[in-house]
């Protein structure tokens, strides 16, 4: 018998008892959507993280004051907020083997003020080197030069959220002089817009100076709040963590034992701890999703024993007119098939429309952007796995029917 | 008489192992039946007519014997060879009509030929529809099986068995399930199936139908008693026109 009948007599089947069919689907649907959903959720995020960081020098490196948290027990000493010196900026400019940019950086909140229009918000101090590493741009003007650096000039550059609040008439902020905490600074460039984190958070709200003004002529800090580094590459990055804590031990006479008090981290070793976790995650829920599928796998072979026995007489009928183990075996296992993959197909639809369901309400009605995506390899996996499913739980019941004795099955009551 | 033999047995015995027990079904049946002959098995139930049939009709194999079906000898063939000899040389018309349920007649007609991948979709069509017309159902071709009446559902069996042209129509007790003047009705068709030349076996228990046929073969525990041709055949469609036509 060709496929197309054989089809056609399993649609029949189906659709002959179209409750039950629907029933037996239904661990196959809650299965599949929820693979679906998982899935869609899983390599959203993924996607969403590697968005933030599109841009950031793939060999960043941040070197941040204090030990870690599980080194003192959470005790926090005021102290340890102070370790990162000029003396130690110093020495990794002098000594550092890997890095190919350093920038540091210095924090201080600020009250920014343009005529009428005021704005507050955070600073941060830094030097031309910011912008290669964190992947950022200037959409207007330029970045402050190195001797501006050096002498301590009064210039900033400015993110798009503070340029709309504090020349709301589009007027050109370049050149402008503007108040931050009542000095008088002049605008010397526009950073291209980022937008918001996946958490809310704004990415343009803020205004960069050169590192020394902050030190000298804002809050008289002399050491940093955090060092950002680049490696040569991505590669390097390990081996550059290495250098830099060599570097700071020796500065900071540290010896075997004693509580490190800085810390490396590295934009490598976040991602690949980020993709670690989704990695996790994902076998997790798939481990959920494929219990989900095997439940229904034995729904639909639980059925197709039912139908087997409901339809003996039908199937010595058929073979008494010719039908041979083959075409008896084809026609149960398109049976199984067809309810699985039809489950399937249900499946994808409803958790596809959940998935983009929640990816509508998240981007418009919270915070956490997440950009859930059905991407269509999950698709085609998803009916791949019910064909298999199909097969393999409609194999042993089609056998059985296959292998009726063609009398003993008319005789059949 | 110089016609070609469609069936051939010899020495065919069929034994059943029942647990401990071995039942003699068949203790030695030989035959030749050629083509154009209408023959009915008889004999009292547990004879062993059943067990021939299926043997005859290539649903089993017999534990010893030969047995050649139009010429091919069929003992020593596979199952599949036997599901396309099944396909091709055989009709069966079953006591219980055997039609799919929730189908048409015409679908019902079509199915022996549904697996045979020389006969494409509108050959199909065309000859189900040819053999309905034959068995005096063609203005019912669309008619599911559930809205028929016994005799109906037994033409519709019928016209499934002679859509693939048969060598043999094999029948088990093909009026058992219906009154007497549907049996004769059924009869009446065989008879005329058997005057265009047609090969039937006509398994029954009932002495009254042997009349209609032209040889009759009788089973007794197994073996063969009686294999006489018939002098005399009475025409059915003459005892028809007797019977009172029942009221609706
Ligand atoms: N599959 C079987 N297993 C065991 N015994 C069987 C089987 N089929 C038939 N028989 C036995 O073979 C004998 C002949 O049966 P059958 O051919 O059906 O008789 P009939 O059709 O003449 O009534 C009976 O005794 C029956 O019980
Ligand atoms: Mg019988």
């Amino acid at each position: 018998m060709n496929i197309t009948n054989l089809f056609k007599i399993a649609l029949k089947a189906i659709g002959a008892n179209k409750m039950r069919s629907f029933l037996t689907m239904l661990g196959i649907i809650i299965g599949v959507s929820s693979v679906i959903i998982m899935l869609a959720l899983g390599t959203g995020s993924k996607a969403t993280i590697m968005q933030e960081i599109e841009g950031v020098d793939p060999g960043a490196l941040n070197v941040i004051p204090g030990p870690s948290y599980e080194d003192i027990d959470g005790n926090w000493l005021p102290e340890y907020s102070q370790t990162i010196t000029q003396a130690d900026y110093q020495s990794i400019l002098e000594k550092n083997k890997y890095l190919k940019a350093i920038c540091p950086m210095v924090y201080t909140s600020g009250q920014f003020i343009n005529g009428k229009n005021n704005h507050s918000g955070s600073v941060q101090g830094v030097n031309n080197e910011f912008l290669d590493i964190n992947g950022l741009s200037i959409s207007q003007g330029d970045m402050f030069t190195d001797p501006e650096v050096k002498g301590a000039s009064k210039v900033c550059i400015l993110g798009k959220t503070v340029v709309d609040k504090l020349f709301p008439n589009e007027a050109d902020p370049i050149g402008a002089v503007i108040r931050i905490n009542s000095i008088p600074v002049r605008v010397v460039g526009v950073l291209k817009s980022k937008g918001r984190t996946a958490f809310g958070q704004d990415q343009d709200d803020i205004v960069l100076m050169p590192y020394t003004t902050v030190m000298k002529r804002m809050i008289s800090q002399d050491y940093f709040d955090m060092i950002y580094v680049a490696a040569t590459s991505k590669e390097m990055a390990s081996l550059a963590k290495q250098d830099l804590t060599e570097i700071l031990r020796e500065n900071h006479k540290l010896r075997e034992g004693d509580i490190q008090d800085f810390r490396v981290n590295s934009l490598e070793e976040a991602t690949s701890m980020v993709d670690s976790v989704m990695n996790v995650l994902t076998l997790l829920l798939s481990c959920i999703a494929g219990i989900s599928l095997l439940v229904g796998g034995i729904g639909i072979m639980n059925i197709m024993y039912v139908s087997v026995t409901e339809r003996t007489r039908e199937i010595g009928l058929r073979m008494s007119v010719g039908a041979r183990t083959v075409d008896i075996m084809s026609q149960f296992l398109i049976e199984a098939i067809l309810i699985s993959v039809t489950g399937g197909l249900i499946g994808v639809l409803i958790g596809s429309g959940i998935s983009y369901l929640a990816r509508f309400v998240l981007l418009n009605f919270t915070e956490y952007h997440i950009l859930i995506s059905v991407e269509p390899w999950t698709v085609l996996l998803s009916f791949a796995i019910c064909t298999i499913t199909g097969i393999f739980f409609g194999w042993y019941p089609a056998k059985k029917a296959a292998n009726l004795d063609p009398i003993d099955a008319l005789r059949y009551e | 008489m110089a016609q070609k033999p469609v069936i051939e047995l010899e020495g065919i015995r069929r034994d059943f192992v029942v647990g401990e027990e071995t039942v003699h079904a068949l203790r030695g049946v030989s035959f030749t039946i050629h083509e154009g002959e209408f023959v009915t098995i008889m004999g009292t139930s547990g004879s062993g007519k059943s067990t021939l049939l299926n043997i005859l009709g290539c649903l089993d194999t017999p534990t010893s014997g030969e047995y050649r079906l139009d010429g091919i000898p069929v003992r020593t063939m596979s199952k599949t060879q036997r599901a396309v000899l099944r396909n091709r040389k055989i009709g069966f018309v079953f006591q219980s009509y055997n039609l799919l349920a929730k189908t048409t007649a015409v679908e019902n007609v079509e199915l022996p030929l549904m697996y045979n991948s020389e006969v494409g979709s509108r050959e199909r069509r065309e000859r189900a529809v040819t053999a309905l017309q034959r068995v005096g159902l063609g203005d019912r071709l669309n008619h599911k099986s559930n809205q028929m009446s016994g005799g109906q559902m037994q033409r519709v069996a019928i016209a499934r068995a002679l859509v693939n042209d048969p060598a043999v129509i094999l029948a088990d007790e093909a009026t058992g399930n219906l009154d007497t003047r549907t049996s004769f009705e059924i009869l009446v068709l065989f008879q005329q199936l058997h005057a265009e030349g047609r090969t039937i076996i006509f398994v029954t228990h009932n002495p009254e139908i042997a009349q209609y046929s032209t040889r009759t073969i009788t089973l007794s525990d197994g073996k063969l008693r009686e294999d006489r041709m018939n002098d005399t055949i009475l025409n059915a469609a003459d005892k028809l026109a007797t019977l009172p036509v029942e009221e609706e």
